[in-house]
């Protein structure tokens, strides 16, 4: 075609990005890669190889080693054994390596960049202008972090080997992602790179060998699932970070229970995309651009869920299909195009699938005419409307660029709608008025709220989800504490386990040879003394094994009305914390003037000095909550952007506690003070060791205007209903301080929902110690942080 | 050649001609396309509740332009063809206060012809008869440039209406137009009152284009809108909507005399109201930046504006053009660079 020809049709033409340097970075390594353990490049083990390759054009890029356990044996014990230097070394010195290693990244950026795009067919724009840059800018972040560590954070220490795994749709940012705040924290690394696109971690392994990293302190193991199953079971990993499908954060849950292994995950979403009515309606089609296809929609948190208020639905609809008219599809390497190759046939398959369903129930599918490349794996930009919340795209991740499209009326329902989903990653709300805007954002269950703007990103700013998203933050001091645990933690002794809880019911259910008791305690739920569902009751004894009395023997049911209660009384989370903070001074006011009386009841069963001293200092520990509630602040992140990012600590929703066996009253109030306030509602399962606290405590609540149902309190067998708490889907999270197949079993059982979970691995705690028993660990648990980004200008 | 119809917008054109010859035919027929539907020129009623739904997000917008540069670029000969093509959207400008007759009819010389002769051959484009769309001069000069460029189809564009401030009264406002439009200016360039805008006066500022409007006759009116006055882009987006209404045929950013001028975000909220103001009445009303735009580079991210925002009908002088006094020179730079592959100097091309 001539100029002249050109000159009328002005088409865009190809602008192709050079991918020479790369070719020849792969060239120079012969196109066949080991594994990248204690500095050096080494074969894999069982000598299996695996090729990566272009998405767009099928073609083979290299060979890849395949991660075996004994590989990832010899990773594990080379980040062992770097760990210990490494963590001692002075902060500033992991500072400078942390810094050599974001200049590192920038220096050789666009064979990055390229590389990325090679392997994953991603367009060249994003990997060079967005994945990349924040790659560097991540670095450069925690190298601050790791010069202020001690500062900071003087009272934690290292997790120590750290198991990461990541997914392919941003493998070297998830990789940055992941290893830069475990460096900067003291951290050793075992990496797996996903098995789609090893290619960038490699090029990484490399900068750690050019700036001279010690060795051991990154490891980079590659394969497939196998390589990261044996990486998660590997009994000497103390931590593991993972990102990628929900469906995998739940099977290393499993994996991981019965160990003390810490877990972050980021997982999946369904992230709502809000427009209301007075909403810039070109800016959020753009949003949407940014959104749900940006990376071909292969993006965990992609505004995939279209919620529109009615009355500009139909002008939305239009303007999106125009937009999506000029997107260009083409090889990724082309500097000019927007949507470029899907990862993987098996992606590719899974999309179609899915859209297909969607059509099948209902959804008018629209694709623009736009012209797709002819080979390679390609999916159009495809709206879907006429979804319905009943749809599978409107539920199931469908990780493709497709958007499912819906309709709401007030704000209201749009808030329903965006929550009506087991995950809580991202959303974005589009509105001209500020009161709107935040009011939404303030409802939506999702760890990060864009207002009028979309996956915008930042090292300073945490990431991460609610529900079935995951847990833990990712980026900013919030996501530092991933990596971080109390210093005293350790090496705290393990409890003695727990006498085995009798199958069904007791054999020392009421004996009528022993004589009637005069206490009758109850359940507490709702704000009510409950008889329990069993009809049975359980006997308690002293210390010397005299009958004290006998408290109900709850089971499921009861369970299942105490959360039930405790959903009801979320309002609590609503009130102000001045509110709270004024009820639990009033608790402790009461608890003052019960002192005596309650010490003389938990006498029988902990001896007089120690019911005394837990009665003085669960006064306190309830003064320093009471303190608390209106002190744990959030945070306005710094991004490189005109923005505010508003790290807001909100309260999860219903916690379940399993509370400390040895101390009946201060271990109880210890756990359940900072969930009630951070504006929790709490289901908690008192010691067995002393039950009748029960009746203690529903006084003090009674007595103190605690809302019915903010704390509800079922007596029985902590190990039956630590399985029905753990398994409930309407409980967001599980504290388990009990012994340690307690705190197995509430991380085994609490895959479901996947709840957080919060024990102290079966150690015991000086409850006594404000050091180790109270304070912001725990508020920490008792919240969630939402980043809420709003950029403003006129 | 005939083109096929790809886009969203539909390209209804079958010319391969870059002569502005026959724009803007004078009686009621379709001038444009938008989504395969035939556009009008311009006349419309003042719709308030119209002008008041405009919603502008400026981050929004900001975000759009900053990632409109990176996500689209041309190279090779694509590049050359969106830089000649660049240089036939031209209004050739000279608007100092010593512009002399002279000076006017040497810029009417580079008019006529914008490159090179060896350039032309070089590149092999000798029938695309490349000229710029227009020279753009004050009220003084406009008789000097319809002389200078007798035989062409280069049109003479006048400033008027107290250019730039646009403060002098109103009938002597309406006047400058009837005398340019009489000494032979084809299209005028007239300012509106910022005052209007900002006090939201929205029936006195429709009064205004409308008389504005009424004294151009045939000639085709760009409104000037002040955008680097305007400051905000809402009252951008609004002003756009009332211009349009009053039977504005472009509208056009600013005087090139404000602190700034033709921005990209601006550029994205004036040719999104001429999108939705089309769609809504199927009227078509044109664009022209003006001011700040001096690099070949931005030539082309303005002209890939108007293809993403717009469609091709907005592609071309009739709908589009750039206000411009030194941008040709770089255009020049390029193109020579592209025909001989070295990279070129400012005084190897003859100056306006």
């Amino acid at each position: 075609m001539s100029i002249a020809e050109k000159f009328v049709t002005m088409e865009f033409g190809p602008a192709p990005e050079e991918s020479k340097e790369a070719l020849s970075w792969l060239d120079r390594h012969s196109r066949r890669f080991g594994h990248f353990i204690n500095g050096t490049w080494v074969q894999p083990s069982a000598g299996q190889f695996f090729d990566t390759n272009d998405p767009s054009t099928g073609e083979k890029l290299a060979s890849v080693s395949q991660g075996s356990a004994a590989d990832i044996d010899a990773a594990v014990k080379a980040a062992r054994a770097a760990f210990s230097k490494w963590q001692s070394l002075s902060p500033h010195a992991r500072a400078r390596y942390l810094y050599a290693l974001a200049r590192q990244v920038q220096k050789h950026s666009r064979l990055l960049a390229v590389l990325e795009t090679m392997d994953n067919g991603k367009p060249i724009r994003e990997s060079r202008d967005i994945d990349i840059p924040l790659v560097a800018r991540h670095f450069y972040y925690h190298a601050g972090w790791a010069q202020l560590l001690k500062q900071e954070f003087p009272e934690f220490t290292a997790c120590g080997v750290v198991g990461q795994i990541i997914p392919w749709n941003f493998p070297l940012l998830m990789l940055a992602w992941k290893i830069a705040p475990a460096l900067a924290t003291g951290n050793t690394v075992v990496l797996k790179p996903a098995e789609f696109t090893p290619l960038s971690a490699l090029a990484f392994a490399g900068i750690c060998e050019e700036i001279g990293l010690p060795a051991g302190v990154v490891n980079i193991v590659t394969g497939d699932g196998s390589t990261g199953e044996a990486l998660v079971k590997h009994a000497d990993v103390d931590k593991i970070a993972f990102t990628g499908s929900t469906e995998v954060g739940r099977a290393i849950r499993t994996a991981t229970a019965q160990s003390h292994k810490r877990l972050s995950l980021e997982l999946g979403g369904k992230s709502p995309f809000i427009v209301f009515d007075d909403a810039d309606l070109d800016g959020a089609v753009e949003g949407l651009v940014d959104g749900i296809w940006f990376n071909q929609g292969q993006v965990c948190c992609a505004g995939s869920r279209l919620l529109m208020q009615e009355s500009i639905a139909e002008a939305l609809i239009g303007k999106i299909r125009d937009r999506m008219s000029t997107l260009r599809a083409g090889p990724p390497l082309d500097k000019a195009i927007d949507i470029g190759a899907i990862v993987a046939r098996v992606q590719l398959d899974r999309i179609q699938k899915l859209v297909n369903q969607g059509i099948a129930e209902g959804a008018t599918c629209w694709q623009p005419q736009i012209e797709m490349p002819a080979r390679g794996l390609y999916f159009p930009p495809t709206l879907l409307s006429n979804v319905h919340p009943t749809s599978i795209v409107a539920q199931q991740e469908i990780f493709g660029p497709v958007l499912a499209a819906m309709t709401f009326r007030t704000p209201a329902e749009a808030v329903e709608l965006a929550n009506n989903t087991v995950y809580g990653l991202a959303s974005c709300v589009w509105s001209e008025n500020i009161n709107v805007a935040l009011q939404v954002a303030a409802q939506i269950k999702a760890g990060v709220v864009w207002v009028n703007c979309t996956n915008l990103f930042d090292a300073a700013c945490g990431f991460g989800g609610y529900r079935e998203s995951g847990y833990g933050r990712e980026g900013g001091r919030e996501g530092l504490l991933e990596y971080l645990e109390p210093a005293w933690f350790g090496s705290a002794p393990t409890l003695p386990a727990a006498k085995p809880s009798p199958a069904e019911k007791s054999e020392e259910e009421t004996d009528a040879s022993v004589p009637a008791i005069d206490r009758t305690i109850k359940l507490y739920i709702g704000g009510k003394q409950a008889r329990p569902d069993s009809g049975y009751s359980m006997q308690v004894r002293g210390r010397d094994g005299e009958p004290l009395g006998e408290v109900p023997l709850g089971n499921r049911k009861d369970i299942r009305n105490a959360v039930e209660a405790a959903r009801k009384a979320a309002n609590w989370g609503k009130s102000t914390a001045h509110n709270r903070a004024q009820v639990l001074y009033y608790m402790g006011e009461n608890l003052s003037q019960r002192r005596d009386q309650i010490a003389r009841g938990l006498a029988q069963a902990v001896g007089e000095k120690q019911a005394a001293a837990e009665v003085s200092a669960g006064i306190e520990r309830i003064f320093s909550y009471a303190a608390w509630a209106d002190k744990f602040d959030g945070a306005v992140h710094n991004p490189p952007f005109r923005n505010i990012a508003i790290a807001m600590n909100e309260p999860i929703g219903t916690v379940a506690v399993i509370c400390p066996q040895e101390m009946p009253l201060l271990g109880f109030l210890s756990t359940v003070m900072p969930v009630l306030a951070m504006g929790n509602t709490a289901v908690a399962i008192p010691s067995e060791t002393y039950p009748l606290i029960t009746g203690d405590l529903y006084q003090l609540f009674d007595t103190s205007d605690l809302p019915g149902g903010a704390v509800n309190i079922v007596t029985g067998y902590q190990s039956q209903l630590l399985k029905v708490l753990a398994e409930h889907d309407d409980v967001d999270a599980i504290w388990s301080f009990a012994d340690e197949a307690s705190a197995a079993a509430a991380k085994a059982y609490s895959v479901g929902n996947l709840k957080q979970v919060f024990t102290n691995e079966g150690r015991a705690i000086d409850w006594f110690d404000p050091k180790q028993g109270e304070g912001r660990w725990f508020l920490q648990h008792a919240t969630q942080v939402k980043n809420i980004w709003v950029p403003y200008g006129e | 050649m005939t083109v096929e119809n790809t886009g969203r917008f539909g390209i209804a054109e079958s010319t391969a001609s870059a002569s502005p010859e026959g724009l803007h035919p004078s009686a009621g027929g379709p001038i444009a396309t938008l989504g395969g539907k035939p556009l009008l020129s311009n006349r419309g009623p003042l719709n308030l509740d119209w002008v008041k739904q405009v919603r502008v997000n400026t981050s929004a917008v900001e975000r759009r332009a900053q990632s409109h540069v990176l996500r689209r670029t041309v190279k090779k000969d694509w590049q050359v063809a969106w830089l000649l093509r660049a240089i036939t959207c031209m209004d050739l400008t000279t608007l100092s206060g010593d512009d002399t007759d002279e000076r006017v009819r040497r810029l009417c010389a580079k008019a006529r012809h914008p490159l090179r002769q060896d350039l032309v051959k070089r590149l092999g484009i000798e029938d695309l008869n490349i000229q710029v769309a227009a020279v753009c001069v004050y009220h003084h000069f406009v008789e000097t440039a319809r002389r200078a460029l007798e035989g062409t189809s280069i049109r003479v564009a006048a400033v008027s209406t107290g250019f730039p401030a646009g403060l002098s009264p109103l009938s002597e406002r309406v006047e400058e137009i009837r005398r340019s439009v009489q000494a032979g200016a084809q299209d005028i360039d007239v300012v509106i009152t910022r005052a209007h805008v900002f006090g939201g006066r929205w029936q006195e500022l429709y009064d205004e284009v409308a008389a504005f409007k009424q004294a151009s006759g045939p000639a085709h009116m760009k409104v000037i809108l002040g955008t680097g006055d305007l400051l905000t882009l809402r009252n951008v987006g609004r002003a756009s909507m009332v211009a349009m209404m009053a039977g504005a045929d472009f509208i056009k950013t600013s005087t090139g005399k404000e602190p700034t001028n033709a921005t990209l975000p601006v550029g994205f909220v004036m040719t999104r109201a001429i999108r939705e103001y089309a769609q809504e009445t199927g009227m078509a009303v044109g664009f022209k930046p003006a001011g700040g735009i001096r690099t070949a580079k931005q030539s082309t991210e303005w002209l890939a504006l108007m293809k993403e925002e717009l469609g091709l009908s907005w592609m071309k002088a009739e709908l589009f053009r750039f206000g411009a006094s030194g941008l040709l020179n770089d255009i020049e730079r390029q193109l020579e660079f592209h025909a001989t592959g070295r990279y070129s100097a400012d005084y190897r091309h003859p100056i306006a």
